[in-house]
């Protein structure tokens, strides 16, 4: 029976079956929820019963700050979302109001564009690569991922003047031309991620233990991740090709060769395998982006001040994590945006955490979850 | 281009735009084009019988909630979902209101188990209810939190003193 342990309150025993089970709290502080999040689970015995998410712990009122800035300023709201993706959170935005607007952005400055969030997306996935292992109990990997993400962030660095919370995308453009030696520097940056993929290869992918550790554990069937609204490589995972490059194309996705890597069951190790597929399919696009990176203008013509007409538009990109989406409502004849809500992947795959936890391990909940890849900025907002 | 021209001079189309009339029926408000999406009105009464038509028809199959927004309009409040499928290349807002001062909706948790935390959400900063949402709990704000800081009424407060008392 429980005593009088001071945790007899977290104790629930059935009394028909003398069953009992133990509600334990995780986080908000705790190096396996990757940032300010908190989940009590339910277990019985070592099984989690249940999994109740608690967020909102980084809310910042994102979307009613966006109501009193001009529709140039909220690009800096949008780096601190996702503050690994920067690029590609500012993109969706930037693309939202150029699509309201009817601004034509230069060519250059959507190949620009393009590579810069593209090298965002292998940085993003380089984090995810280094913290799971943590999480799975390898050490090297954060040593090998942070070590290209830094290269890639001194390239960021140069082009912008800032490692992260760049806001260096314009609507109708970009900041400045690209300094010189960029496209060189990119060139040899590829080489040496090519080379870090293949050390990846060596420390996790085939590694044994880690296969043992996350293959088979938080899957859950493809129809139910659609149902939650999950996407991204959890979706891809899965077995669904769903990604918006090529599903609903922007830019200039349609002009380069890449493909959609997919996994077959959505267990971690399915979700791992994407994302390392997906650095490889990015090393190629910005290969690919880099040869075709035609001359001219890095800014359109674009108002001094931005009055988009009345009405309401949705626009979507692929972010890192998923589907990240923008909806802007204007008033019309405002500097400020009436209403813009912000759809953000990791709070919608987030959703769907309890049905992957519920009947697993208590020691592989934290497998799962880090399996996610969540960042909170962008779930609180 | 100034500010104030549409971007789209040419009259946009839907190939569903017939299929989603047949389906809305006499529950469509209204149908026509925001941009180059499709926009479908309906009544608050009608919202969980259109989205969950939408979803189950074989030619439209919306299995894909995409963003669930609430908008403040002062003396409304309006939801609005954003529909895709993924197995054909099809796209629907579909939009509803509720009067301020009967602020309720009902929920379409039924339909796709992904509306949930947009509806907490909703709740949360709108004070929209959905009518039958299992769990409308605080979700992004905390415990006792005064007011619904995402309605234009609410004036935000030089400093927030948190867990005050």
């Amino acid at each position: 029976m429980a005593t009088d342990t001071g945790l007899s309150a977290n104790i629930v025993r059935d009394p028909v079956t003398e069953q009992a089970e133990l509600s334990i709290n995780m986080g908000p502080q705790h190096p396996a929820t990757h940032g300010v999040f908190r989940m009590v689970l339910t277990l019985d015995g070592e099984r989690v019963v249940d999994v109740y998410p608690h967020i909102g712990y980084l809310h910042r009122g994102s979307e009613r700050l966006a109501e009193g800035e001009n529709f140039q300023q909220i690009t800096t709201l949008f780096d601190r979302l996702d503050y690994v993706a920067n690029f590609n959170n500012e993109w969706v935005y930037v693309r939202a109001v150029e699509k309201a607007m009817g601004v034509e952005v230069p060519e250059r400055a959507d190949y620009i564009r393009l590579i810069l969030s593209e090298l965002n997306r292998i940085a993003s996935h380089l984090l995810f690569y280094g913290t799971y292992g943590l999480d799975t109990g390898a050490m090297n990997p954060v040593m090998i991922g942070f070590r290209d993400r830094e290269r890639i962030q001194q390239i960021f660095e140069g082009v912008t003047g800032a490692r992260m919370m760049h806001n260096y995308f314009r609507i109708g453009g970009v900041k400045e031309d690209l300094p010189d030696g960029f496209v060189p520097a990119v060139r040899a940056l590829l080489d040496q991620l090519k080379v870090g993929y293949e050390e990846a290869r060596g420390t996790l992918t085939e590694s044994e233990i880690f296969i043992e550790r996350t293959a088979g554990i938080g899957a859950i069937p493809p129809e139910d991740l659609l149902d939650y609204g999950v996407t991204g490589p959890l979706l891809r995972a899965g077995g669904i090709d769903y990604d918006i490059r090529k599903a609903d194309p922007y830019s200039v996705y349609e002009e380069l060769d890449f493909r959609v890597p997919t996994g077959q069951t959505g267990d971690c190790y399915d979700r791992y395998m994407v994302r390392m597929l997906e650095i490889e399919q990015s090393i190629s696009i910005v290969a690919q982006a880099l040869d075709r990176l035609p001359d001219g203008p890095v800014m359109g013509r674009v108002p001094r001040i931005l009055r988009p007409p009345e009405g309401d538009v949705y626009v979507h990109g692929e972010n890192p994590r998923g589907d990240l989406g923008v909806y802007l409502v204007s008033s019309g004849g405002t500097v400020q945006p009436y209403r813009l809500k912000i759809r953000g992947p990791s709070f919608c795959n987030l959703m769907a955490l309890p049905a992957m936890i519920r009947g697993s391990y208590l020691a592989d909940a934290t497998v799962i979850l880090g399996s996610m890849d969540i960042v909170l900025g962008e779930v609180d907002r | 281009m100034t500010s104030g021209d549409r971007p789209e001079d040419s009259a946009p189309s839907s190939p569903i735009e017939e299929r989603v009339r047949e389906i809305a029926a006499d529950n469509a408000q209204s149908v026509e084009y925001s941009f180059d999406e499709l926009e479908l009105r309906v009544s608050r009464e009608s919202i969980v019988d259109v989205c969950a038509a939408l979803k189950s028809d074989p030619d439209l199959d919306f299995n894909y909630l995409r963003c669930l927004s609430v908008v403040d309009w002062q003396d409304e409040l309006e939801a609005v979902y954003h529909l895709a499928s993924l197995s054909h290349p099809h796209k629907l807002v579909v939009k509803t209101r509720a009067p301020i001062d009967d602020p309720w909706i009902p929920t379409t948790i039924g339909v796709w188990k992904g509306a949930d935390w947009h509806e907490r959400e909703g709740h949360d900063l709108f004070g929209l209810e959905f009518r039958g949402h299992p769990d409308l709990s605080p979700l992004i704000l905390y415990e006792g939190f005064e007011g619904f800081p995402g309605r234009k009424s609410y004036e935000i407060p030089e400093q927030v003193t948190f867990y005050g008392d």
